[in-house]
């Protein structure tokens, strides 16, 4: 359904980001892309949110070419990036605001149900810790009701427990709504806990260097053996990116750096 | 016994009470604290004049210029002065804000606009704002606009970069927030952009106002039959020390209303603020 046809992202300073970037999300699935620094798996993201254009290629949601920022295409970023000057309740329907107000209302109410801070919808964002801004953030971007949701690092910035903590959340929201998830993350941990899928990038310039299928039946446990197992692969597929890259550079002459 | 009976009995009408009359009753403690200052200093210079030590015709003591401000008020003289040096700084800070505000935003909206526009102004800011006097004397005469045109430039630059200073520090993750719910630029400005820019503007208005009454003073010095500033030049020209200092307390008062009024404005707008509150 999101389907990102051999896209090259070229910035104005010559960084190559991504070169020839392929990738076919299925509708519903969750697809995480792991890969060091720079390998170009935020700029992804934000092409496929319609921050950003693509230098060549092109990603389509259904059919459709996406040039702008799209309804169906909701975005969680890194930090939650509240509006600071409104309530939590008009932060989550900050992107509903065409709805009348009754409507907007209880959908508000039910996506705050859902990341459990009913009790704070009149709370302003500066009252609230870490892990509850970032769910208010998961809560307006789901208000919406997008089909795709992208999920730019989301959680690097939280304490493990609360990492965890919303990681069931997003589960629970997958559950409840089946939006088609793309998370870029560092984590491997995280990645191969909640992804169907999970793409490993390589840096300079950003391709896909390769991709592993998870079919754990969920719900997961993070310690099962096969869990330890499929990090282990992400994790040695991701070391010999870096090796590959290094080994490659060598060859660069130091004037083209 | 007695006082111990009292003082529980004390106690217990004051333990129901909750935090906000608590709160007002700091308030209180600290308005009082704020007057200790200049009460103290206003009984010595009192004492030091009927004893002898300071010189009532040049330091006239404070109850002379309650007394000289109380004539002025029941002759109706002073709310004459306040109210056309009132008019004036309304005028001159309306006009100021309203210029300073537009161009800021035009030159806030893009990079090219900034770099046509800001040079130029940030080259007229440098210029003493009392050198415009005699060419807007020339140009308007002696009457009312010269005077609210001198007030205008004072109020406009604090205005002016404050909006310019503000638009350029929004954030743009917070624009992209506003992008990604596919606002048009109109919704953007009114739903991002206003409410970002909001707390700074406020203060820049503070300190244009601030700077407004600052030069009414310079304004009405240009010859002003009425005014608090002609006060001053009259209570010179007259040797009236009392006049001059009750002129100035009046402009401490009202600068302080006008200021704390429109702080209380903008107050409902910026309860949202992370700021930092001092404890006590």
């Amino acid at each position: 359904m999101l389907n990102i046809q051999s896209v090259d992202k070229v910035y104005p300073n010559g960084t190559r980001a991504l070169d020839r970037v392929g990738l076919n999300v299925e509708q519903g699935e969750i697809v995480a892309v792991v890969g060091g620094s720079g390998c170009g798996k935020s700029t992804l993201l934000r092409l496929a949110a319609g921050l950003d254009q693509a230098t060549r290629g092109c990603i389509e949601l259904d059919g459709e070419i996406i040039s702008a920022p799209h309804e169906c295409v909701g975005m969680i970023f890194q930090e939650p990036r509240l509006l600071p000057w409104l309530t939590v309740a008009g932060n989550v329907g900050f992107g509903i605001s065409h709805l009348p107000r009754a409507k907007r209302e209880a959908i508000v109410g039910e996506v705050l149900l859902r990341v459990g801070l009913s009790d704070y919808a009149e709370r302003w964002p500066r009252e609230l810790s870490g892990g509850q801004a970032q769910r208010v953030a998961i809560a307006r971007a789901l208000a919406p009701r997008p089909k795709v949701l992208l999920l730019d690092e989301p959680f690097s910035a939280l304490d493990a427990f609360t990492r965890a903590s919303l990681h069931e959340h997003v589960l629970d929201l997958w559950r409840a709504f089946k939006p088609t998830l793309v998370l870029v993350t560092h984590d491997v941990e995280e990645a191969a806990y909640l992804a169907d899928r999970v793409i490993v990038m390589r840096p300079r310039p950003g391709r896909i260097s390769s991709v592993f299928d998870l079919d754990l039946k969920r719900p997961r446990d993070r310690y099962s053996p096969e869990l330890e197992a499929a990090k282990r692969r992400i994790l040695n597929a991701l070391d010999q990116s870096l090796r590959e890259r290094t080994a490659g550079d060598e060859l660069v002459p130091a004037a083209a750096i | 016994m007695d006082a111990i009976q009292e003082r529980d009995a004390a106690s217990e009408a004051a333990s129901p009470v909750t935090a906000a009359p608590a709160a007002k009753s700091r308030f209180g403690v600290r308005f009082a604290l704020g007057l200790l200052l200049p009460i103290a200093l206003g009984i010595a210079w009192e004492i030091g004049v009927a004893k002898g030590y300071l010189q009532a015709r040049l330091m006239p003591p404070p109850s002379r210029i309650f007394k000289t401000l109380y004539d002025l008020a029941i002759t109706g003289e002073l709310w004459i002065h306040i109210g056309a040096t009132l008019a004036r700084v309304f005028a001159g800070f309306a006009l100021g804000t309203i210029f300073g505000t537009l161009i800021g935003a035009v030159a806030g909206a893009s990079r090219v606009s900034k770099d046509i526009v800001d040079p130029m102004l940030q080259g007229l800011r440098s210029v003493p704002s009392i050198a415009w006097v005699p060419l807007f004397i020339l140009w308007l005469g002696i009457f009312e606009q010269s005077k609210i045109a001198l007030i205008a430039v004072g109020c406009f630059f604090p205005v002016y970069l404050g909006v310019l200073g503000a638009i350029s520090s929004v954030d743009r993750k917070t624009v992209e927030v506003g992008r990604i719910f596919r606002l048009s630029q109109f919704q953007l400005v009114r739903r991002i952009l206003l409410p970002a820019i909001l707390p700074a503007y406020v203060l820049s208005l503070r300190q244009g106002l601030g700077l407004g009454w600052m030069f009414v003073v310079a304004a009405e010095f240009m010859g002003a039959s009425e005014g608090l500033g002609y006060l001053l030049t009259d209570g010179q020209q007259l040797g009236k020390a009392d006049q001059i200092i009750a002129a100035i307390l009046t402009f401490a008062v009202l600068g302080k209303i006008t200021d704390g009024l429109l702080a209380a404005a903008s107050k409902p707008f910026l309860t949202w603020q992370d700021a930092f509150a001092p404890k006590n």
